[in-house]
This record gives structure tokens, sequence and C-alpha cells, in this order.
């Protein structure tokens, strides 16, 4: 909880210190929730407060803490008055009571929401890197200065990880060592930003958000397709799409002018949600948690805010209505989704070249088809027709003849000619011809990819306020789509794309990315800032409302935004904005001084450091291995799995095939995204499933990460597969190897003590292994790659062993 | 453990050393540098004494809310939703209503699964009922041995649950929500309460097959930690292959080597953080300590072979089959070694048609080892504080599901039955009760968060007070709603 004088500030300010006490501590009773508004009183409106309540008595008098009922009676004794009661197990503490009465004193003033009115853009004085003047402006009141600036190899391999989710090669990061100058670092900053990995590592934190996986989610969890979705988001970040266009073509991708197949793709993002194929589940039960999952992720990927809490009820915290909330709901109610069972193939996607050939195939069917109808068939088929007649009474295989001389018709004979086609035996061989251009056709087209995008009903969904959530209760009222009303109450209305027929789903999409929306903007630079700082500027990614933090450098995250909307959204140039920074290229080892006065890091009085994210520890290990395959999109993939890990999955029952060849080598982020059961490897290095919207991933350290980094034949191959570079591109001694590697790895040489360690194993290792061959051997067969032949198996497996050390040292897997 | 660990490498250079002296050659072995390293490890004891501080989660209910009446909890889930009229909740009514319509006056405007749109018939009790025990409890014939210990139990036969699909119901009895993303109550109480084992996760799961049919898929959400921090998650123990996800040491790596391998790699992340000064880095080399020593606990624990075989025989099973009898051993296990959390599953209990076929099957693989379980835990001493619960997602309907060939029962929300014994529980009593065709409770009713709020309580923690922040809610297991400790059935 912030308090005045966090962080050296001084006066009491309403959005930093009072909201977040009334919101936590009172609002549950008082607070937006109209309809349990405890005894007339609501805390979150000025007006309510200062006006008697039920009981007349004053709650806030302004400048009169003697007269302020809400003084006496958080500071009474009496436990029958006490405020907030003990049954609701909330307290205050004695500062807390005393800022709330020096604020009364002050004149109880109401401020906005901070993240409600609109950013404000700090003049910054020209010739300053923003980001720089405005974290030293806030140091320097907390009585901080900056840490220094990491060295040349950390400040390499730390872009490197946050902009491509590579390592840097070690001649990469020996050259910059060697000429750190400002201009090399741009170099190499505008040519990371321009490697085709920049969009892969950027999409990481957007698929978690949008929560894209390659399953429908619910019971069956069953495959659908949608890979595509994720290779635009990929195509777009590498492209630096704006992020307004980003935002319009995945939400109405399908509703723009003559929309292209691109943006027909990213509206697969209102398809993301989870489905259901379970027997007996109730269409109108699905629907509402459809309905219910969509409003989440616009409140949590663009509006920051807790919006899923007002399904039930108006919410707690944020005034935000349940008429808010479903007539959110209501701008998806033309998404053409079924409430339950098996998801359509979705729209072809094939490149050229493979259009060229469907349409060869399609070209050869009707051209066979054609062939029936040929003149010199006519002939043939009056010949039969006649042949027919004696034998129609009795013949089975002629029952479609069955008709009086009178009934025949034009039609009848179409008929008896489709019967010719079908049993002259003179055509049997064009009939072959036909059916095996059809399957090949057929075959073709399935082998293409598809990929689920929007389509509109026709009639939309009738979408009513469900009391209390109940999809069962259709009382309510029916809803149209409108914006939230706490946000665009007082600004201008937004005028419909569609002209009279009211709001659809590109109005929301041009509304979140305008200048009226006070959110967006915010919540798309906080999650940034997390990325190049390990911490949002406010803390809590998901939650802008009045549970949130509030950030500590508020001018910092406004500015970010502001620049972020004049630039046109550009998420390039806020990122080089971010990575150029001095701030950004600050050391991560706190010092002393630091760790006391900031100790969270929440002024940026230095960097952060973490541990990688799941897929790039993946990346890493393979990169070094040798063994990455860079191949950018397609079909998600699948690395190995210990056996019977999807046992428990049912309907159909599925064995998990590993993917084979160079698939097999694929970075982690296309790896097969199961939701009910995600790849063990990427949930213990806390992956999420991507059955709800993750803004912000955890970051745990457990024993599940030694298991899957010492053992999963993924990164034992690696291992190994790095060996053999080290034995293969090092031909110095034992000594000079373990540097090479050591290099390799970490871009550093070993010290001492580092050295004797590894050769102490590598000794004792080669030692044993030459003793006992046949372990060795066995050791080299994991994995689908073989070990080169021509090497000794047991100086391998010994190797393979410092390259596992390697693999998993802290240092390894943490983004300085 | 720990001393043990990397001793191998010391004394390989050791040897080496001597070797060398004796050999007189200084060439193709160790340096003096290495020697150092490894014959002054303090470093790494330092790291490791650090790193122990740095693991140790003594739970954030710390002191408990009140005295805990149970300090772990044995969690049996009948996945796919046993059916309460064929196991504990006789109705002799229903029988005698066999085939005559169901009383609209009950059904209408209430969720169905199955069975929308179809005619809704009464179809009477399929098993035998009979009292057991002093306390005369009724339940199936099909329970003997569960019958045999009928006086431990306490069976609640007014639950209601808010779901009537397998996955959201799943998800609502295992988080208290049907939303996906919350913590299962192993990860709230393990959370709560921290572990008493430091070599073995806290929150452990093991699922059974059984024979039979085809059966409901379980998602691993049902033991995920959901917003909490990963370490609460659930771990599972599996019946084939490793017991845990990548606990084996490959092939050709024997436990020696991977001790040097464990111990390389702790010296040297000790010796990083010297110059670093990373509390990360003290927890890793805790983790990686514990994964070692679960490479050489888990095994052992799951090895049940030197159980006496009285003891197997009373659970009914063999060492290593993945029953769920075996199961209920290891669950013993498990308890006696300090485990928080153990969840069982024991799946395929979705009758929803050949009932009267395939649903003794179901008792027949539960029956004796629920009851062993009991036993056990008593004889040892370990039931007084073990609370023990056994329930499924669901019930199931009054009515008659026959589309699907052979009768059986549809999913059913509004009344069902679940029993719980051990620490802090009434034993020998029932609680609760539905109206007379088994449809609806009506009398003590049970919600899941009830159930919950109850546990949490005998745990020793106050479920209103245990929260945890999460998108700007102090969410809790027994959710926003009014939920309340079922003190009735406490003793």
């Amino acid at each position: 909880m912030a308090a005045a004088g966090a962080f050296g500030a001084s006066q009491v300010d309403f959005n930093r210190d009072i909201r977040p006490l009334l919101s936590e501590k009172c609002y549950a009773c008082h607070g937006p929730d109209a309809r349990k508004a405890k005894g007339g009183l609501r805390l979150d409106l000025r007006n309510v407060a200062i006006k008697p309540a039920n009981s007349g008595k004053i709650p806030i008098s302004p400048g009169n803490p003697a007269l302020s009922e809400l003084i006496r009676r958080i500071f009474t004794t009496d436990e029958d008055d006490l405020m907030p009661p003990p049954a609701s197990h909330q307290t205050l503490t004695t500062p807390q009571k005393e800022i709330l009465k020096r604020w009364i004193i002050e004149g109880a003033e109401y401020r906005l929401h901070w993240a409600y009115s609109p950013p404000t853009k700090a003049a910054i004085p020209t010739k300053e890197n923003a980001v720089d003047f405005l974290v030293r402006s806030r140091l320097k009141e907390a009585g901080l200065g900056p840490a220094s600036q990491a060295s040349a190899r950390i400040i390499a391999r730390r872009l490197y990880f946050d902009l491509v989710g590579l390592p840097p090669k070690p001649e990469e990061v020996a050259a910059f060592e060697s000429n750190p100058s400002e201009q090399a670092y741009e170099k190499m900053v505008e040519g990371l930003m321009a490697s085709p990995h920049y969009g892969e590592r950027m999409a990481m934190d957007w698929l978690d958000v949008v929560r894209f996986a390659d399953t429908i989610g619910y019971h069956s969890d069953n495959p659908r397709n949608i890979w595509p979705y994720r290779d635009y988001v990929i195509r777009s970040l590498n492209q630096n799409t704006s992020f307004d266009r980003f935002t319009r073509e995945q939400l109405a991708g399908d509703l723009l002018p003559n929309s292209t197949r691109d943006q027909k793709v990213a509206s697969g993002f209102n398809r993301l949600l989870l489905t259901t194929e379970e027997g007996g589940a109730q269409p109108r039960d699905y629907e509402a948690r459809q309905l219910t999952d969509r409003v989440r992720a616009v409140g949590t990927v663009w509006l920051g805010q807790t919006i899923g809490c007002s399904q039930c009820h108006d919410h707690k915290f944020d005034p935000i209505t349940t008429r808010d909330f479903y007539s959110l709901g209501a701008f998806f109610a033309d998404v053409k989704e079924a409430a339950i069972g098996k998801r359509e193939d979705g729209m072809l996607i094939a490149t050229d070249a493979q259009l060229a050939e469907l349409h060869r195939l399609d070209k050869r069917c009707s051209d066979l088809t054609k062939e029936f109808d040929a003149p010199e068939l006519q002939e043939a088929f009056t010949k039969w027709e006649e042949a027919q007649k004696p034998a129609s009474s009795s013949e089975s295989t002629t029952k479609k003849l069955e008709t009086s001389a009178e009934q025949r018709s034009t039609r009848q004979s179409d008929r008896d000619f489709q019967a010719f086609k079908e049993q002259a035996p003179e055509l049997a061989e064009l009939r072959k011809a036909l059916a095996k251009a059809k399957k090949e056709q057929a075959d073709f087209e399935a082998s293409l990819p598809h990929t689920l995008i929007t389509e509109t009903n026709e009639q939309p969904r009738t979408v009513r306020i469900l009391p209390r959530g109940d999809w069962m209760n259709d009382t309510g009222e029916a809803v149209t789509p409108a914006l939230p009303a706490f946000l665009v109450a007082s600004t201008p209305s937004h005028k419909s794309s569609q002209g009279a027929s009211g709001l659809n789903r590109l109005d929301l999409a041009n509304w979140l990315v305008s200048r009226d929306n006070p959110l967006t903007a915010r919540v798309v630079m906080n999650r940034l800032w997390k990325h190049f700082f390990g911490m949002g500027l406010s803390k809590v990614l998901d939650d802008f409302g009045a549970q949130g933090d509030v950030p500590p450098n508020q001018p910092l995250l406004d500015w970010l935004a502001c620049e972020f909307m004049d630039s046109g959204w550009d998420l390039k140039h806020m990122v080089r904005l971010i990575v150029t920074s001095a701030t950004y290229r600050q050391v991560s080892t706190p010092s002393p001084e630091s760790l006391e006065h900031d100790p969270e890091n929440r002024l940026q009085s230095r960097q952060g450091r973490w541990r990688l994210e799941a897929e790039l520890i993946r990346d890493n290990a393979l990169s070094v291995a040798g063994l990455l395959n860079p191949t950018i999109g397609g079909p998600s993939v699948k690395p190995y799995q210990p056996e019977d890990y999807w046992e428990n999955l049912n309907f159909p029952k599925r064995t998990y095939e590993a993917s084979n060849g160079p698939s097999q080598y694929r970075r982690g982020l296309y790896t097969w995204w199961q939701r009910t059961f995600l790849h063990p490897s990427l949930v213990a290095f806390d992956a999420p499933s991507r059955e709800e919207c993750v803004a912000e991933r955890s970051r745990s350290n457990v024993p599940q990460q030694a298991l899957a980094l010492l053992h999963d034949p993924s990164f034992v191959e690696a291992a190994r597969s790095f060996a053999t570079r080290i034995l293969r591109e090092c031909k110095g001694d034992e000594s000079a190897r373990i540097l090479w590697a050591w290099r390799e790895v970490l871009d550093r040489s070993p010290g001492p003590q580092e050295m004797a360690t590894v050769r102490a194993l590598l000794d004792k290792h080669l030692f044993e292994y030459k003793n006992d061959r046949a372990a060795a051997s066995a050791y080299l067969k994991v994995g689908q790659t073989p070990a080169p032949s021509g090497m000794d198996e047991a100086e391998l497996a010994a190797w393979t062993n410092v390259g596992r050390v390697l693999l998993n040292l802290h240092e390894t897997i943490t983004r300085f | 453990m720990k001393q043990s660990l990397g001793f191998e490498i010391d004394r390989f250079a050791r040897q080496q050393q001597t070797r060398r002296v004796f050999l007189g050659r200084a060439g193709r072995t160790l340096g003096s540098v290495a020697l150092a390293s490894l014959l002054n490890p303090r470093v790494l004891a330092a790291a490791e004494a650090k790193s122990e501080k740095a693991d140790a989660w003594a739970g954030i209910v710390h002191p408990l809310h009140h005295p805990a009446r149970a300090k772990r909890v044995i969690w049996l889930t009948m996945a796919g939703g046993p059916s309460h009229l064929e196991t504990f909740d006789f109705k002799p009514k229903l029988a005698k209503m066999d085939g005559q319509p169901m009383p609209e006056s009950m059904t209408s405007g209430q969720q169905l699964a199955q069975l929308q749109g179809q005619k809704l018939v009464c179809w009477g009790p399929q098993t035998n009922f009979k009292q057991f025990g002093r306390c005369g409890a009724e339940m199936t014939e099909l329970f003997p041995h569960v019958g045999g210990v009928a006086d431990e139990l306490c069976i609640i036969r007014s639950m209601t649950t808010d779901a009537i699909n397998h996955d959201p119901a799943h998800t609502f009895m295992n988080t208290g929500s049907q939303i996906v993303g919350r913590p299962a109550m192993g990860s709230w109480i393990t959370y709560g309460l921290g572990s008493e084992v430091a070599d073995l996760p806290g929150f452990v799961v093991l699922v059974s097959q059984g024979g039979g049919r085809s059966p409901q898929p379980i998602a691993a959400r049902q033991w995920s930690s959901g917003f909490l921090p990963s370490r609460f998650q659930g771990v599972q123990l599996r019946g084939r292959g490793d017991p845990v996800l990548y606990l084996a040491n490959s092939p050709g790596v024997s436990r020696e080597k991977e001790g040097d391998v464990v111990r390389a790699i702790n010296l040297l992340n000790a010796q990083h953080d010297l110059t670093v000064d990373d509390p990360e880095i003290a927890t890793r080399i805790a983790q990686y300590e514990m994964a070692f020593q679960m490479q050489a606990s888990v095994p052992g624990l799951m090895d049940t072979s030197a159980e006496p075989a009285r003891v197997r025989e009373s659970y009914g099973c063999t060492a290593g089959d993945g029953s769920f009898a075996s199961n209920c051993l290891l669950a013993r296990r498990l308890a006696e070694r300090g485990v928080r959390f153990i969840q069982l599953y024991h799946r395929d209990w979705d009758h929803h048609n050949g009932l009267r076929e395939y649903f003794p099957e179901k008792a027949r693989e539960t029956d004796r080892a629920c009851a062993a379980l009991l036993g056990d835990l008593k004889e040892r001493g370990l039931l007084q504080d073990t609370l023990v619960v056994w329930a499924g997602e669901f019930g199931r309907t009054p009515m008659a599901q026959t589309n699907k060939g052979a009768p059986g029962r549809d999913h059913h929300n509004k009344g069902f039955s679940v029993w719980l014994a051990g620490g802090g529980i009434k034993p020998g009593i029932s609680w609760g009760a539905t109206d007379e065709l088994g449809y609806a409770a009506v009398e003590n009713v049970v919600s899941v968060h009830d159930l919950h709020a109850t546990m949490l309580h005998l745990l020793g923690i106050d479920h209103l007070r245990f929260t945890y922040k999460y998108q700007g809610l102090n969410a809790r297991l027994s959710g926003v709603e009014k939920s309340q400790v079922v003190k009735g059935i406490i003793s």
C-alpha cells in the first residue's frame, strides 16, 4: 500500500494515497456497486460522501475531521462502531488512519482515477532521452541516482534476449566489446529489430495475453486450426504494423472494407476463446461463457480492466456496471461461433504455388467430368439405354429406370444418363480416372492449412443482462453494443461506422485505439516496459482500476503512452526509444543504496534481472547446440514429450508423436499448445496454459525446472550436440576446450575456480566413461539425431555432461 | 544426502592426487587449482546454507487462525460423477415410481445435460442397500468394505454444485470457480500451510485409469496453481514411466555421475552468486538439491514391495500396478511422509448408460481400497489428523437415460452424496438429505464452497481471511458468495 512519503514524495495525493486505501478497505460495502452501498454511503463519489448518509451523519466534512463521521468511526475503540468492521477482516493501520485525516484536513479533494484521465505528456528538454529524463527526475525526488552502465557483454546479451530471444554469437559480443560506441550499439539495435526473429520474440507476450493455443481447451481439448493467426502476429510485429491497425484487424478484420486475406486471418482473434465438444453441454450455457470470455479478453488485452467481475454484479471497486459488461459482449453477438461442438475447418490458407496446384487439380476434375458429355458418347448412351429396357423389370441394378413409357421425361432421361455414367462398362476407365482425380484434389485441399476466422451471423444473437450471471434466467433486459459508460461519459460520442444500425466491432476497435480512450496506450506501454525491465511501471499489468497499482512514475508511463499515440502507434519506435536509453543499459546488480531505498526497483534505480521465459530456455539451448532450426512460422511442432503424458485426454484418446527431422528443433514458441496438457518443460518454466488471457507470467524457481533441464531429451540431446561442436570446432586441449565452450554459452571466459570445477568433472567422467563404454554408448543415443560416428564415445559422453552443466547454469538461463 | 552429493567427485580428485604422487606423473591429472576448489567447498556450503533458508515456505497462514483438527488432506476424486442413488442415498419412493414420469414441478426450469429434450422418467435404485455399522448407515451392498468402516464416516447426502458438465463441474469442485485459471484446493492449502516434507512436493496427484470403458478426460488445470505461484502446483505421481516427469537419469548416467553434474552446477552457481548477489541463485541451488533428492526419495516412495503382504492384501493391490488400490496405499505413504494435500483420481464413473453392468466394476475397484486406507491410517494413528474426502464432481439424475443403449443416469447438480472421515470429523453420522426422489438437496444443504470452507476450518484456516489478491479482488477458495463452515459435522 502506497502511503504519503513513499519514495520520498510528501503531499497527500488522492490517486496515490487515498483511493487505493478506500478501495481496499471500504469499497466492498461503500463503493461503486450501488445496490450494495450500506447505509446509503458511497465513498467513491465525493458528492455522496460529503452529504448526510441514511443515519443523518456526515461521513466526510471537508476540512473538518472532527465533524467527519468517517474519522470518528475509524478511530473509535468501540467494536460495534469501528470501521472497517471486524467481521470484514479488514483493518487500518495508524499511518493509514492519519493520512485519511490529513486528506480531510486538506479539503478531501477527489481526483478522477489516474488511469481514466487522459495521459499528459511532460515536456522533455531537447536532446534529452525522455525515458532517462523522467526516470532521473523521479529518482532525484527519492534522493537516488541512476546505476552505472552495464558491461558491453551484458548489454549485448540483454539486447539479444529482449529483441530476438536468441543469444548473440561470441564473435558478435566480442566485436561490440571492442567497440562499444553509441553508433555500434544503435547499429546492433537496428539490426536486431530488422531480424525476422524480432517478431517471434515480441509475439510471445501477445500470444499469452490473447490466449493463443492449438486446442479448444474444454473437456476433449481437441485441435483446431489457428496457427496462421500466430504467424500473422509475428509478421505484423516484424512489419511494424501500427498498433491501431493491428487492433482493428484482429477485432474486426472481417469488417474492414475489401478485407485482405491477412486481415481475415487476424480476425481469428475472436475465435481464440475456449470451446467445448462435451456431450450434454447446453448451448445457452456456453453461449454465455463465450460472451464473458470475449469481454474478459477485451478487458485484459486493451483496457487493463477486470471487467469480468461485472458479469454477476456491478463492479465492487471500479465504476463498471453489469450493463457495461453485457453491452460490451453485444459487440461480439455477430461472430459466427457454434455454442458447442467441433469447430469448422476455417478459411483455406495457401501459397500461390499451392493455389495453382489446387486449380490444376480442380481443372482436371472438371475436365474429366466434361469427358462424359463428349458428343461421341451420345451414341453409346442411346445404345445403352435401349439395351437396358428389356431388363428393366427384373434387374435390380437398373431399378432407377423402372417407369412407364408415358412418365418418361427429360428428367428421366437425365437420370438414365446418370445411370449410364455410373454403370456403362465402356466408361469404367474414365470413372476410375475421375474418382482418382477427385480424391487427389480432396486430399491436397485437406493437406493445406486452414484457419479459423471471424464470419458474421446475419442475425446477431440477442444479448441479455444475465441476473447474477445466470444463463438460465432470461428475464434480463436485452442490450445492444455500447462502449463502457464510465469511459465515454465525458468524451464525444462515437459514430457508428455502419451508419444508423448501431455500433459494431470495428467501432469498438476504433474506440479502443482512439485518443478518447485513456487506457489502451498506457496498458500496452506498461506491458512493453515489463518486457524490457521485468516489471511494469504499474506493476499490476491487468488491472488499471482502483485495486491496481498507481505507477510511482506516472509521468513516465503517460509520456510513453502519449508518444506511442503521437507516433501513430509505432511499436518499433517505442522499442527503440526504450532500449537506446541509458536506463535500459544500467547494471542489474543492485547497489546497496538502490537495494535499500528502491528494494523492488519501482523507480528503475537499476535494470531488472530474471530467468528466461520457458520458450527462450529451449531456444538458447538449441542455439548453443547448433541444432536450432530458425524457420519462421508454420504449423505447430511437437518436441519430445514423456510417454503417456496425454493419457488423461479422451474423445478421442490421443498419442503424442514427436516431430521428425528439422521440425524437432524449432523455437519454443512453435510448440504445440495443448491447453489441458501443455508440454511439461514449458509448464515447468511457467508458460501459461492459455486457457485465460495472461498479461503476466509468474516466475517460479521449482525443482521441476532442474528435472526438465537435466533430463528432458531435448536438453540432453542439445548438450550432446554442443559437446560434438566443442570437440569438432575447438582443437585445443581440455582447458582450451572448456574455455571455448564457456565462451559459447556465456560470452565470457571462466574464472580459475570455474575452470577448475568443470575440469574436475570432465576428468572424472572421461576416466569413468573410458572404463564403461557401454554407458557412454547408451548415453549418446538420446534424441533423434544420431551421434556422429568416428568420435570417441567416452569422450563425447563426458563432454556431454560438461554441456549439461553449462546449459543448466543459473547464469545461462538468466537475462541480466 | 547433502554430504554424499558430490562426495564422489571429491574422492576422485583426492585419488588422482595420490595417484599422481604415486606415479610421479603430473601431466594427465587435475591441476592444483582444481583441487583447491574441490577440496575447499566453503563457497558451496555457504550457498547451501543460504538456500535452505531461501526455500523454506512455512505457509502464509502463520500462525494458524485457530487450532487445527487436521494436518493434511487425502481427497478421493471419483471422476465422472458417481450416482448417489446407487451408493449412499437410498430412495424407496424412487423404486415405487420406477417407470413413471418425473414430477414436472421438480424438473421444470432446471438444468439438464444429455436429457435435454428427452422424456423424464423415474428409474428406481439399481443396487440393493443395507445398513452398516453401529451407526446403521445406509449404503449400497456393493460397498461392503466401506460399509465395514461406516462408523468412521460422515456421509453428506445434501451436496449441490453449480455446474452440470464434467469439465466445469470438475473445475468448480477443485478450484471453487468454473472460470479456469484459479488455483486448485491443494495449491491453496500448500500456499496456506506449507509442507512438512522437504524432498517431496506438498501437493501430490495420483490418477488411476481402472478397467472399463472410455472415461471422461481430466485436465492438468485440475491441479494447477492458477494465479498462485507455480511452486504450489500439484505434482502428478505417475503409475507408468517416470513417476515424476523427467525424474530418471538418461541412460548411461549413473546416480553418482548425476550427483557430480548437480554438484558442479551448484558449485558454479554459488561461485557466480559471489559476483551478482542474486537471491534467486540460492533458491536455484536448493531446487537442484531437491530435484536430486527426489530422484532417490520418489522411487523409494513408489516402491511398495517392502510393505507387509498383509497391508498390500488389505488394499487389494499388486505393487506398481497403477490401480486405485495402489494409489490408496501410496496416499498413506505420502501422508506418513508429511505431504499436505494428496489427491487421487479414479476415472470412469460416468454412467449415462449400462449402469447395471458397469457400476459394480467401479465399486469393486474402489470399495476395498477406500476402507483399507481408512483402516491403515487409523492403525498408524494418522487418521485423527488426516481429513479424507470421497467425492465426485456431481451426482446423477433420478431419471433414466435411455438414449445410449442400456439405461443409465445423466449428470445432476441439485443433490448428491460425499463422505468425509478423519481429522475433526464426527464419525458415524450422516448429514443432510435430498427429497424423496433423490432429486434436490432439501435438508442442511451443503454447497461446494461450504465443503471447502469446512475443510479449511479443520486445517486451522478461516476461509474468509484466507485470500489472495488477484485482479483486484481478494480471491478466496470458498468464493465471493456466502459460504459457511458445516459446524454440525465437526467433532
